[in-house]
């Protein structure tokens, strides 16, 4: 971009960062929350933003249905009852609940990761690509805080869609299978209520593991200006790692892929919990977070924005 | 922005091009610092975190051994990791298939919650495993799989073996087991199955059988071994032709507990066998941590069941024979002796200490050619099989990096932990 668009560019120019505080206006610290609010309503208002949830919503019905027809005959779940299909699946037809840990083990390799990165991916991108970018970049808010606002919807978004993933699952396995206390998979029995309270812990794990994913799809989404490009990178990205992550000879390099510990939310079931991998994906998340953050913001708030 | 403000004069925008351009560049400083300090982190930390050795008081060998023969440890509960590498080719998935192929071929009524056909996993990767111990009657023994575990349950005179992933559950009794089919008839001294011997306590013991003139014993060192302090025992055979180079042993300086073992082959390179425990704790694990109840759906499968059945499989039996030999090699040194003659009635044993064969005869029936096994099986004979001669006749000898076997054409099997030439010899001998 030359120097006489930027000059043509006033506005964005005032907010460019460290001028937030522009012409001695004090800004209210809670005009974050009011960016921070805009946005979340933005974003959950959408059509696609609905359609996504609906999507997700969907595979516990489905798998709960497929189960249901499958044992209608008395028969045990998954191929030959032999530990075929998502984890937890052959316990579905004891107790409802493991429908909630199914459900999730189904979506956390691709559905939630790919609903994450259209989020994220379109974060900045999209507004770029819709030409709203700069509109949001008159506000006095800074980049860095619109980044931050961003981000921070991204993740809000990857907490509603693990809990509505829970919570549909858990309304179908109330609706379908029997509930009351659970086997762990230690063999130890534990009470409905501690397992809702487990299923609510596995659900916030869940959420946490996408947070690596979002701040690689924020990152992609302040690189161009294609809401589309930004999306596509993310979920390709996605599969390539996961790909990568099933090659045998890469496993010096896998225990640094983001995905690589998703599936340590069945730890949880554990009795006790066996925590080891757990802490180290929740760590590979913060580091996620932290490096394509602050990448993230390196790029945002250098880049010429045009659009 | 400043710079731009002033932008009239086409010198000045250059300069402030630079120096925006600077600017731009030194925030991607940010992320590559984020990116060093967490290298400089997962790459240092464990370096600092290992403290050095311990200070203990100094002990000789034979007061650590006596101190493992008196450690009395009732109460514990811990996760340890054991890691296989016999130079086998991935056994897990082979193993799997080869049980599945099994029971597809039978009639159906393998469990995968039965104890044998789990343990076997064990042979060959890394598997991160609980223990937990509370007197005689209560054990509990987990296998942590991928959103998955295989417990094996006793708690007083129930043996349940829990397949949360199949949800099948394999039941037991103590007395049954005890008298029970090839794996289930020896049970150590705290009438716990031995299946395997997969702790560091039982792999420790097994190898001390072999201490005898042909062995050196010498302490090397302390140790940190989860987080306690302990002394490093260190095994090796003084005779020649053995596989194994030396055997490590961290026990634990307060209770005398083996808290991790390392098998090195003699070839070199990484341990064949390398158990530790990653966390233990001597307190008193939760009562409830024993208590099992088949979940509600579970397909139970009596011990009894499938005893008497499996034989008949077509493809069970060269399946059961390479379990056995599995089991020999993790049994260590001399014990597959005494596991052969759990499972043959007794085999011939040329050699002494470290150099031991074992002598099976199979009555003529020769080498399971690649052919005759079939499948996948087959070609991972072909694949070992290495065929000598000598006066004993022709055989083939098969390797890993511990165990060798020779199987001659008549029949007969030589197996140990030696070379080659070391079961050629024995071979010739025996003749």
């Amino acid at each position: 971009m030359s120097r006489v668009e930027v000059d043509r560019m006033p506005q964005a120019e005032a907010v460019r960062p460290g001028s937030a505080i522009e012409g001695g206006r004090k800004v209210s610290p809670l005009w974050t929350f009011g960016l921070l609010r805009s946005e979340l309503l933005t974003t959950f208002r959408r059509w696609r933003t609905l359609a996504l949830l609906a999507v997700l919503a969907a595979v516990p019905i489905l798998v709960g249905i497929a189960v249901k027809i499958e044992t209608s005959d008395g028969g045990a779940a998954g191929p030959g009852g032999g530990g075929g299909g998502p984890a937890f699946i052959s316990q579905i037809t004891n107790n409802g609940l493991f429908l909630v840990f199914t459900a999730l083990a189904a979506t956390l390799p691709f559905f939630l990761p790919m609903a994450i990165g259209v989020i994220a991916g379109d974060a900045i991108a999209g507004e770029a690509n819709a030409g709203t970018l700069r509109y949001l970049l008159v506000a006095p808010a800074g980049r860095s805080r619109l980044l931050l606002t961003k981000y921070a919807t991204t993740m809000a978004f990857c907490l509603v869609a693990t809990l509505v993933v829970a919570l549909s699952a858990l309304t179908v396995g109330a609706l379908l299978f029997p509930l009351g206390d659970l086997t762990t998979i230690s063999g130890t029995r534990i009470s409905f209520a501690e397992g809702l309270g487990r299923a609510l812990l596995i659900a916030l794990v869940v959420a946490a593991s996408l947070i690596g994913v979002a701040a690689l799809g924020l990152f992609v989404s302040t690189l161009t200006n294609s809401g589309i490009a930004a999306m596509a990178t993310t979920v390709g990205l996605l599969i390539t790692v996961q790909i990568l992550d099933q090659i045998p000879q890469l496993h010096a390099l896998q225990p640094y892929f983001f995905s690589h510990y998703w599936l340590s939310f069945a730890d949880l079931m554990r009795d006790p919990v066996y925590w080891d991998e757990l802490v180290k994906n929740l760590g590979i998340q913060a580091l996620y977070a932290a490096v394509f953050g602050s990448a993230a913001w390196a790029r945002f708030t250098a880049k010429d924005v045009t659009a | 922005m400043a710079p731009y403000a002033s932008d009239d004069s086409t010198t000045a925008g250059e300069v402030d091009d630079l120096r925006a351009g600077r600017r731009k560049a030194a925030r991607y400083v940010v992320p590559v610092t984020v990116v060093g300090v967490a290298a400089a982190t997962i790459g240092l930390v464990p370096a600092i975190a290992d403290s050095g050795d311990p200070d203990l008081p100094e002990i000789t060998a034979q007061q650590l051994i006596e101190k493992i023969g008196q450690s009395d440890v009732q109460q514990l509960s811990g996760t340890f990791k054991i890691t296989t590498d016999l130079g086998l080719p991935d056994l897990g998935g082979l193993e799997s298939s080869l049980a599945s192929g099994a029971m597809a071929s039978g009639s159906g009524d393998g469990s995968s919650a039965d104890p044998s056909a789990k343990l076997t996993e064990l042979a060959s990767g890394t598997h991160t495993l609980r223990v937990a111990l509370d007197g005689e009657n209560k054990q509990k023994l987990s296998l942590l799989e991928n959103a998955s575990e295989y417990s094996l349950i006793h708690n007083g005179k129930d043996i349940w073996g829990y397949d949360s992933k199949s949800n099948e559950v394999f039941h037991g009794t103590a007395e049954e087991a005890q008298a029970g089919k090839d794996k289930q008839d020896k049970q150590d001294k705290q009438g716990k199955p031995e299946e395997v011997p997969a702790t560091p306590k039982d792999l420790t013991e097994e190898a001390l059988k072999a201490v005898d003139d042909t062995t050196s014993v010498t302490v090397d060192g302390t140790a940190q071994v989860a987080g306690r302090d302990a002394y490093r025992l260190l095994i090796k055979p003084k005779q020649s032709g053995t596989t194994v180079g030396a055997i490590t042993v961290a026990v634990d300086a307060k209770t005398g507990m083996p808290l991790k073992f390392t098998l090195t082959p003699s070839s070199g390179g990484a341990a064949v066998i390398d158990a530790g425990f990653t966390q233990v704790s001597f307190a008193k694990p939760a009562a409830s941590t024993f208590d099992f109840t088949p979940p509600k759906g579970a397909k139970v499968t009596e011990e009894g069941e499938l005893e008497g059945e499996a034989p008949e499989h077509r493809g069970t039996k060269s399946e059961d024979e390479f379990r056995k030999e599995l089991e020999k090699e993790f049994g260590g040194p001399k014990s597959e002796g005494e596991l052969g003659k759990a499972a043959e009635g007794g085999p011939e044993v040329i050699g002494e200490g470290w150099n031991s064969v074992a002598v099976f005869d199979t009555g003529g029936e020769g080498v399971p050619s690649g052919a005759e096994v079939g499948g996948d099986m087959g070609g991972f004979l072909d694949s070992l099989g290495d065929k000598v001669t000598g006066k004993f006749g022709s055989g083939t000898v098969f390797k890993t990096r511990l165990i060798n076997a020779l199987i001659t054409d008549d029949g007969k099997v030589y197996v140990g932990a030696v070379d080659k030439d070391a079961l050629v010899k024995a071979a010739d001998s025996a003749k």
